[in-house]
C-alpha cells in the first residue's frame, strides 16, 4: 500500500481503499442517543482527528471500532474485518489508547511492556524500532512500578504498550485532556513521527487547536458529526464575516457588541472578541463609532479568518 | 521570586467593579516537601479581592499541592498564608467555611436531585432552611434552570453540571472561590458561558482562583502567575506578561516559561 500514502495529506478517503469504514452507525444507552447515524472513513496513513466536547460520544465511537461494545446498528470495519463479525481479527490488529490510563499500576514500566508484547505474540526487541523514540525517554525508569510515574511518562508508557506490537490502526483516546500546553504539544511531535512509519491514528480530543494538527478531522457533538473535511478546507468554508473586537473594558464589550442587532454573533477569544455580522450591513467604522458613543476606549476592530473553533460553535447555533 | 506589584490598568479594572485594594490570599515563602521532594518552593503572592486569578503551571509544577495548601487540606512545611483572612496552618476549619472549592472530577452528587445538592452543599456550609429555600428559587430562576430543579445530577448535560456546579460552590457567598480546572473537556460555546458566571461572581464581589489549560482563558484573567518547577516564575496582567516576554499570545508566554520545567511530566 505504500504507493497510496503519497498524497494522503490532501485527499480525501476517496479512491482509497479505508483502512476505517464506518456506515450509520448507532448506539443508545437507555434513552440516550450515544451516536447517531455516524458515517466515515480513514484512509490508510491518515492521521484522522475526532474533535468535539465531553459527551459527544468519542468514546463510545473509538469502544465500538475497538470492538469494546456493540452498535445498535450500522456498520463497521477497521483494515477490511467486520466490527462484529471479526472482532478477533481487529483485537490483534490494533493499538488503543484508552482516556484513562489503563495499565498495570503494580507492575514496572518494563513488565507492563514485556505484558503487552507477550499477549500479542512478540517481544520488544521485535519493534524496538517502532518505540524507541518514545520508549527512550522512560527506560531510565524502567524498574519502577508504572503506579508510581508522573502523568506524562505514563502517557508514554502506555503510547509504547499500544504501539508493541506494531497494530495497523492506532485508536488514542483523548491523549491530551488535562495536559499542559507544552506537554500538548510534545505529544503531538510524537504522533508527527509515527505517522512518519505509515501508522494509520485516530485521535478524539476536545481541544479544538489541535484540530490543525490532523489530516482530517471530523467535528462532532451529542452523538453526530457535524463535519468531516480537513482543517484548512473547515475554515475556509466559513461563510460569515468574522472580525476581532478589543477595547479598555473587554466584559463590558461583550454585552455592548451583542446588543448591537447587526452583530450576529459574538463570544471571547482569549484576549479579543470575534464577531460575526450579516453581510454589508455594518462597517467597521460604524462599528467604531457605535462604541466610541457607548463610551469604550482603545477600540481595535480586525478582519479575522476563522478558526476551527469558530467554525464548531457556528454549527452549534 | 516575583513580587506582587499591582498595576495601575489592574487598579483601575479593580474600581470598575467598585472593589478596595483588601487581599483575600497572602502568601509567604510557603513551602511544601515530601520527603526529600521540594512539591512548592517558597512561592509569595497576594490576591485582591473581586480579582480573577489565574493560577497556571505544567503538569507537576506544583499547582494542586499549593491549591491544597490554601484550602485547608494539606499543612504548609515552611512559610505562612492566609486565606479570607484565616491562617491556613492554625486556622484550618475557618479557611474551609469561608471558601468555595470547585474540581472538574467531584463536585455534584450524581444520585442526588439538583435541589438536594444544593440543600446538602448549603447545608454543610450552615446556611439556614429558609434562606437556602429562597436562594435556591432565584439561582434555579437566574440559571434558567427551574424545570430541572426534580433532575437526577447524573442526567444533566456536563455543561449544565459545572455551570451548576460552580454556583453551588459560591451558594454560600464565600470570600474566594477555588476552580480547579473547572471548563475541561466542556464545549466552546458553553465553556464561554461558564466564564460569564465567573465575570457575575466577582461583580459581587467574590474573589476567583482558578487553574485552567486552556490559555485563551488565561486572558480572562485580571492577573496570572505561571509556576514552573515548584516556583512562580511569572505573575502579572495578561497584557504585562505579552510585554514583558515579547510574545503575542498567553500560549506563547507559557511555552517560553515551561518549556524548560525540568520536572513533572517530562
Amino acid at each position: 500500500m505504500l504507493h497510496l500514502s503519497e498524497s494522503h495529506s490532501e485527499s480525501s478517503a476517496e479512491g482509497l481503499r479505508p483502512i476505517v469504514h464506518c456506515l450509520s452507525i448507532d448506539k443508545s444507552y437507555g434513552q440516550v442517543k450515544a451516536l447517531q447515524n455516524v458515517s466515515f472513513d480513514v484512509a490508510p496513513g491518515e492521521l484522522f482527528g475526532i474533535i468535539g466536547p465531553d459527551g459527544a460520544g468519542k468514546t463510545t465511537l473509538f469502544r465500538i471500532l475497538t470492538t469494546l461494545l456493540l452498535p445498535v446498528s450500522g456498520s463497521a470495519t477497521v483494515d477490511g474485518f467486520d466490527v462484529v463479525k471479526d472482532f478477533k481479527a481487529i483485537r490483534k490488529r490494533v493499538g488503543y489508547m484508552p482516556g484513562r490510563f489503563s495499565l498495570y499500576q503494580d507492575l514496572t514500566v518494563e513488565e507492563n511492556l514485556n505484558f503487552f508484547a507477550s499477549v500479542f505474540n512478540t517481544t520488544i526487541e521485535e519493534n524496538y524500532d517502532l518505540i524507541k523514540d518514545i520508549y527512550q525517554q522512560i527506560e531510565p525508569f524502567k524498574m519502577r512500578r508504572a503506579g508510581a510515574l508522573s502523568g506524562g511518562m505514563k502517557q508514554k508508557l502506555a503510547l509504547s504498550c499500544a504501539l508493541i506490537h506494531r497494530p495497523s490502526v492506532l485508536f488514542l483516546d483523548e491523549p491530551t485532556t488535562g495536559v499542559d500546553p507544552v506537554s500538548r504539544k510534545e505529544f503531538w511531535e510524537m504522533l508527527k513521527k509515527l505517522k512518519q512509519e505509515g501508522i494509520t491514528m485516530l485521535v478524539s480530543t476536545p481541544y479544538m487547536d489541535e484540530a490543525s494538527l490532523c489530516d482530517r478531522i471530523a467535528l462532532i457533538n451529542k452523538g453526530q458529526i457535524l463535519k468531516i473535511d480537513t482543517p484548512a478546507n473547515i475554515v475556509n468554508q466559513f461563510e460569515k464575516t468574522l472580525w476581532t473586537v478589543q477595547s479598555k473594558d473587554m466584559h463590558r464589550l461583550l454585552h455592548d457588541l451583542r446588543a448591537n442587532p447587526l452583530v450576529d454573533s459574538c463570544f471571547a477569544f482569549g484576549d479579543t472578541h470575534h464577531i460575526t455580522i450579516n453581510n454589508g450591513q455594518l462597517t467597521i467604522d460604524n462599528l467604531a463609532t457605535y462604541l466610541s458613543d457607548k463610551g469604550h476606549e482603545e477600540i481595535i476592530i480586525h478582519p479575522a479568518k476563522a478558526t476551527v473553533e469558530d467554525c464548531f460553535m457556528e454549527m452549534l447555533r | 521570586m516575583v513580587k506582587n506589584n499591582i498595576t495601575s490598568d489592574f487598579k483601575s479594572q479593580l474600581s470598575t467593579v467598585n472593589c478596595q485594594l483588601e487581599n483575600v490570599i497572602h502568601v509567604e515563602n510557603l513551602v511544601k516537601r515530601f520527603g526529600d521532594f521540594t512539591a512548592v518552593d517558597h512561592i509569595s503572592f497576594d490576591v485582591w479581592q473581586g480579582e480573577i486569578f489565574g493560577f497556571l503551571g505544567a503538569n507537576g509544577a506544583g499547582k494542586t499541592t499549593a491549591m491544597r495548601m490554601l484550602c485547608g487540606l494539606s499543612k504548609p512545611t515552611e512559610g505562612h498564608g492566609r486565606v479570607a483572612g484565616f491562617d491556613i496552618d492554625r486556622e484550618v476549619e475557618k479557611v474551609k467555611s469561608n471558601i468555595g472549592y470547585m474540581s472538574q472530577k467531584f463536585s455534584l452528587y450524581n444520585d442526588l436531585k439538583v435541589w438536594e445538592n444544593i440543600r446538602l452543599f448549603a447545608g454543610i456550609y450552615g446556611m439556614r432552611d429558609r434562606e437556602i429555600a429562597q436562594k435556591t428559587d432565584e439561582l434555579l430562576q437566574r440559571l434558567n434552570f427551574a424545570s430541572e430543579r426534580n433532575t437526577l445530577v447524573k442526567e444533566l448535560p456536563l455543561g449544565w453540571k459545572q455551570k451548576l456546579a460552580f454556583s453551588v460552590s459560591i451558594f454560600h457567598h464565600p470570600k474566594v472561590v477555588f476552580l480547579d480546572e473547572p471548563t475541561g473537556g466542556v464545549d466552546p460555546v458553553t465553556r464561554r458561558q461558564f466564564w460569564e458566571l465567573i465575570y457575575e461572581a466577582t461583580a459581587e464581589g467574590i474573589t476567583v482562583f482558578v487553574t485552567t489549560h486552556y490559555m485563551d482563558e488565561a486572558e480572562y484573567c485580571n492577573r496570572v502567575s505561571i509556576m514552573v518547577d515548584g516556583q512562580i516564575k511569572a505573575l502579572d496582567t495578561p497584557k504585562n506578561l505579552k510585554h514583558q516576554f515579547s510574545a503575542d499570545s498567553m500560549d506563547d508566554v507559557f511555552h517560553q516559561l515551561a518549556r524548560n520545567a525540568k520536572r513533572g511530566d517530562n
